[in-house]
């Protein structure tokens, strides 16, 4: 039975197909559920109650949602290209979903160990943007295209940040594989061992640009429904909105497992005696998403120009500087190698 | 060369406008909710609060209205149609008395044209109905109002009586 599923192209097709399958159904519906816990807290930030009719407590709020977007009309607008129309969406969810591949969630439960882990990432969320543009042409309408192109240029923008913070880490760790990344973080003093604190202040900067390539508030830019409306998802209707939404949604999930993989440890328990295992994952991955939700709550939109400023002459300028300095800190081995974990085997 | 305020600059790059804003979402997170559970909670109404229409009785049950018109006349919308003739005991009632609710624009002032307590807005704020036509209300359904709330209504009149 194991030779079946190990050796013949059959078994390892099925194998694999079986894989994707128990990485992405308890995905999204963690994720009807992280809507929930989005919702609630924003409510219970401005005293509200938030979503408590449908299920107990409103549990089955974002499955109600789900069937009513399911249900809706799909609107062409007159003169739109229908086919983009319609492969924005899915573009936008796919490209989403498939960064999940390299994503490891335990040591070894990753569906695909490679070792451009990183690179790959954030290859594919720069696809994401093509979703944006695409649906922002295809509508035939004005406003659309002009959230578009905003959206593009904040997700652009925000990537060279991103990745420059990244460098830092890869600089540190050696290795550009996720399962590397956590092995370099494990040390005697738990915590105290993980990339937060030599990185301390990428921390933030991932964080703030993480929200921005997500699209998340205070950086909502694209979506500002107080003036915009929804940016380039004006036009859209029913089940392409939905897979809009669910690509955003997961992409903002993915940045958290990311903050929890390069700066928490991943699947690293904190104190040291404690067993490691996916439950910490989760759970970094869950705190993670609160503070998506609680800034999403407390923090006023941006303006566009403001935006752009933090992103090209704050964010920049900051981790460039950082990526000499720990490239400098790492190859004269200085705080105790801190920032070589590579040389001091992890 | 401008002066650099570096408390400024430091509070910015430290994030503390954030931090005191979380500190203090944190506290209403945990604080009482100020929203009340409307379906099965209802906040307090005045007595003077102005819901959907009912015509009333007198207690022997008698209809108040005798098509005066003055609410007709009144009515800034021109929401209400009434039509009346003599009764066979030779009295003035309305034979139709309609008022288009989705033209109403509840502002009372057919109940203070009335002068003989006949025409109320009463307490009731939940009369949704799923077709237009539902909300074009005649005598029949103004009058079965008048009997349904007769009770809240005649309380709230009692209770405002000394301010008018």
């Amino acid at each position: 039975m194991i030779e079946f599923f190990t050796t013949t192209n059959l078994g390892i097709f099925l194998l694999t197909v079986g894989q994707v399958l128990l990485l992405v159904i308890p995905l999204l519906v963690a994720l009807a559920f992280l809507m929930y816990a989005d919702r609630k807290i924003w409510a219970a930030v401005q005293l509200r109650r938030g979503p408590n009719v449908v299920g107990t407590f409103g549990l089955l709020q974002s499955f109600a949602d789900f069937l009513k977007y399911i249900v809706k009309e799909v609107v062409f607008p007159a003169g739109a290209d229908k086919a983009v129309y319609l492969l924005a969406p899915m573009v936008s969810l796919v490209m989403a979903l498939i960064a999940w591949a390299v994503i490891p969630f335990n040591d070894g439960w990753v569906l695909s160990d490679i070792n451009v882990a990183i690179l790959y990432v954030f290859a594919v969320s720069s696809l994401e943007v093509y979703g944006v543009i695409m649906g922002g042409w295809a509508s035939n309408s004005k406003y659309p295209f002009l959230g578009s192109l905003r959206s593009a240029a904040q997700m652009i923008s925000y990537e060279v940040s991103l990745g420059l913070i990244i460098i830092g880490i890869i600089i540190s760790t050696g290795s550009m594989n996720f399962g590397d990344i956590v092995a370099a973080q494990d040390g005697a003093y738990g915590i105290f061992s993980w990339y937060w604190l030599p990185h301390f202040p990428m921390l933030f900067l991932f964080f703030i640009s993480a929200l921005a390539e997500t699209n998340r508030p205070p950086f909502d830019l694209p979506e500002a429904e107080s003036e915009l409306v929804a940016g380039y998802q004006v036009e859209y209707s029913s089940t392409p909105f939905l897979l809009f939404m669910i690509g955003e949604l997961v992409a903002v999930v993915l940045m958290c497992a990311l903050v929890s993989l390069l700066f928490f440890g991943g699947w690293l328990s904190p104190i040291p005696g404690l067993p490691d295992g996916i439950l910490w994952m989760i759970l970094k991955m869950g705190a993670a998403f609160f503070m998506f939700s609680m800034v999403k709550a407390l923090v006023p939109r941006y303006r566009y120009d403001q935006l752009m400023r933090i992103g090209w002459k704050v964010f920049l300028p900051m981790s460039l500087v950082w990526v000499v300095l720990v490239a400098f800190l790492a190859k004269f081995e200085l705080f105790g190698g801190a920032y070589a974990r590579w040389a001091i085997g992890g | 060369m401008t002066q650099i305020d570096y408390k400024r600059a430091a509070g910015y790059f430290l994030l503390t406008d954030f931090f005191k804003a979380f500190r203090l979402g944190m506290k209403y997170f945990v604080g009482p909710k100020v929203t009340i559970n409307y379906p099965h909670e209802k906040g307090p109404l005045s007595p003077r609060f102005r819901g959907e229409h009912a015509l009333r009785r007198y207690p022997n049950g008698e209809e108040r209205c005798i098509a005066c018109k003055l609410c007709e006349a009144i009515c800034p919308a021109q929401a209400i149609t009434i039509d009346a003739e003599p009764r066979d005991d030779g009295s003035r009632r309305t034979t139709r008395y309609d008022i288009d609710m989705t033209k109403c624009i509840y502002c009372g002032f057919c109940q203070e044209a009335c002068p003989v307590d006949a025409i109320v807005e009463g307490p009731n704020f939940e009369f949704s109905t799923e077709s237009r036509e539902e909300l074009f209300y005649d005598k029949e359904k103004l009058l079965e109002n008048g009997e349904r709330w007769e009770a809240e209504i005649a309380k709230n009149l009692e209770l405002d009586a000394p301010y008018r």
